[in-house]
């Protein structure tokens, strides 16, 4: 599959991010270059290989199901660029 | 296929999802509190907040209720489960992704079996059926968006953020609202049997999302929608209904249903669609480079299956055996362990099952439900319900004063021998005491008396009321109506 600037826009439109057409033209030939890459990755042997979700052969620990985080709401509020009432504001969302 | 799924000449078909808060102390991947009621963002710890840098851990317990789960439908449990991300924007995800699973779920396919409610009379047989789960599996909780009172903006409160969610899937073997309904119910009454939820629906500890669609019989599938976030068994019921009369009429017009998410409203008793544009759902999943595949010994499902509290239908079976209850009466006083809990309570103290089922399934649910309040909190406890039919069946009470003290108990007057002894509620057992109350009611009324003795026996049966009542006026109600029946009879003869 080859990136053309329509897939650029609908990637960033999903990332929300703002994509100029200079941008675009310039994000199309590094995405190709790695899905180049890709291709070439894909010519692999795998037949009898299972998929893999981690490249460590190692699992999860767990915790214990115990609450020990500090309230740091009062630190973190300020940072927003609105809040009230203990609350993060954003622009209204109403889908 | 049962009658009330055929709509003229359309068969339903609806599957469900279902979204269970686990009841766990702690954070799916965080340490904060799950904890709700606490003052907004109190208990959304960086990790929640989805700071950089920030690594998730995984909460032990939330694995081994997700396992309870699967080992009471009879599931294979995931030995290897993969967290994903699903990823979206939305400004109660803070991180842009929900730590999901996709691939590879904790709990594989399994089976729940619903009884419909008998039809006719009650007592009888429900209409049977096997729901086929088609896999749960583990994620986090989103925030919550607060729309009112921020004149214009949204306040972001984050402390759901990270609670720990199963999403069980079902096969769509559903064929009308009745059987959602019933399955729904029966997945509360295994989640709070398990112990793994706490099932306060108005807290949002389950939803529903339901999808619906239409076709003819024999017909491939139709175009499905779904119904998303009901949160009570009544308005999941008229969800369905409004959104099936919909798509029969959308396509009776010669139209297409279209694939889409609807909202229902339950104030208004309808639904809009949420649809938005098509590349929003791509929520592009991958496996979450910071958790691990989570590997689950076969000691340790063993150690969780032997450890299974009393499933619904063991208990079902229990109540029918131990207490000679109707299958019908079983089903509605095992199915919430609260309910069940009560009920085994009073029975204890009263000494007889079936009359305490009748209390429970009457007065206390009529009362409980009028005053929108789960049985856990009634304010009538289980041993005093028991002490107070105790008193009925010992005749100290008439069941017309067991409810007048059924009343005080349950306005914090204290236990019911309390107030029948302060309030002189005894019943009047003495027929001497009795009897001259009846020879002075006669005395006060001779024309009653001659109108009944000048009646036939089809009007003597009516007019007798006049006197019953105006003895169990001067009893205050505590005569044996029985023995005031006797009385009357022999001596208007």
């Amino acid at each position: 599959m080859a990136i053309d600037t329509r897939v650029v826009a609908r990637a960033a439109h999903l990332a929300r991010l703002q994509v100029d057409d200079n941008e675009s033209a310039e994000l199309c030939g590094r995405l190709n270059d790695i899905l180049a890459m890709v291709d070439q990755l894909q010519q692999a042997d795998v037949d009898g290989v299972a998929p893999l979700a981690h490249p460590l052969e190692v699992h999860q620990p767990l915790r214990e199901d115990r609450v020990r985080e500090p309230d740091v709401r009062d630190k973190v509020l300020p940072n927003a660029p609105a809040s009230e009432d203990g609350c993060f504001l954003v622009p209204r969302v109403i889908d | 296929m049962s009658q009330s799924s055929m709509n003229g000449g359309w068969e339903t078909v609806i599957g469900l999802e279902v979204h269970v808060q686990l009841a766990t102390e702690s954070k799916i991947f965080s340490a904060s509190s799950t904890r709700t009621g606490d003052e907004p963002n109190r208990n959304a710890s960086l990790i929640d907040l989805g700071m950089p840098g920030t690594l998730p851990v995984v909460n032990r317990e939330a694995i081994r209720h997700a396992i309870r789960f699967g080992l009471a439908v009879g599931a294979e449990i995931g030995r290897r489960s993969v967290f994903e991300r699903k990823n979206y924007f939305y400004p109660d995800l803070p991180k842009g992704y929900q730590t999901t699973q996709l691939a590879e779920p904790i709990v594989g396919p399994g089976v729940v079996d619903i009884e419909l409610a008998p039809k006719g009379n009650e007592g009888g047989q429900g209409e049977k059926k096997s729901v086929r789960i088609h896999h749960a599996h583990l994620e986090e909780d989103a925030g919550k968006s607060l729309h009112e009172d921020f004149h214009g903006m949204t306040g972001i409160d984050l402390n759901r953020a990270g609670t720990p969610l199963i999403e069980i899937v079902s096969e769509p073997d559903m064929s009308n609202s009745e059987e959602a309904v019933a399955f729904a119910r029966k997945l509360h009454s295994i989640v709070t049997s398990l112990g793994i939820c706490d099932g306060d629906m108005s807290q949002g500890n389950m939803r529903f999302d339901v999808n619906i669609s239409v076709r003819r019989p024999g017909q491939p599938l139709g175009i499905r929608t779904e119904t998303k976030n009901l949160n009570s068994f009544r308005f999941m019921e008229k969800a369905i209904a409004l959104e099936v009369a919909r798509q029969i009429d959308v396509l009776e017009d010669g139209g297409e249903i279209v694939q889409e998410t609807r909202l229902y409203n339950a104030d208004t008793h309808t639904a809009r669609s949420m649809r938005t544009k098509e590349d929003a759902n791509d929520y592009r999943y991958f496996p979450c480079p910071d958790l691990l595949p989570v590997l689950v010994s076969e000691e340790e499902i063993a150690a969780l299956k032997d450890a299974l509290p009393e499933l619904p239908d063991v208990r079902k079976a229990r109540f029918i055996n131990d207490y000679q209850l109707s299958g019908y009466d079983a089903d509605l006083l095992s199915g919430s362990v609260a309910t069940a809990r009560y009920f085994e309570t009073a029975t204890a103290a009263s000494g007889d099952a079936k009359l305490t089922a009748n209390w429970v399934m009457g007065e206390l649910t009529a009362r409980l439900n009028a005053e929108d309040l789960g049985i856990e909190h009634s304010p009538v406890s289980a041993a005093q319900l028991g002490q107070l039919i105790q008193r009925l069946q010992d005749g100290t009470l008439s069941s017309k004063i067991a409810k007048q003290v059924f009343e005080a108990c349950w306005n914090g007057e204290g236990d019911p021998d309390r107030i029948i002894e302060a309030k002189g509620l005894k019943q009047m057992n003495d027929s001497g005491e009795l009897e001259k109350i009846v020879d002075q009611v006669i005395a006060n009324n001779p024309a009653q008396v001659e109108d009944y003795r000048g009646s036939d026996d089809a009007k003597r049966k009516k007019k007798i009321g006049f006197f019953v009542g105006q003895i169990m006026k001067a009893t205050q109600g505590k005569a044996n109506p029985q023995q005031v029946n006797q009385l009357l009879q022999q001596k208007l003869q």
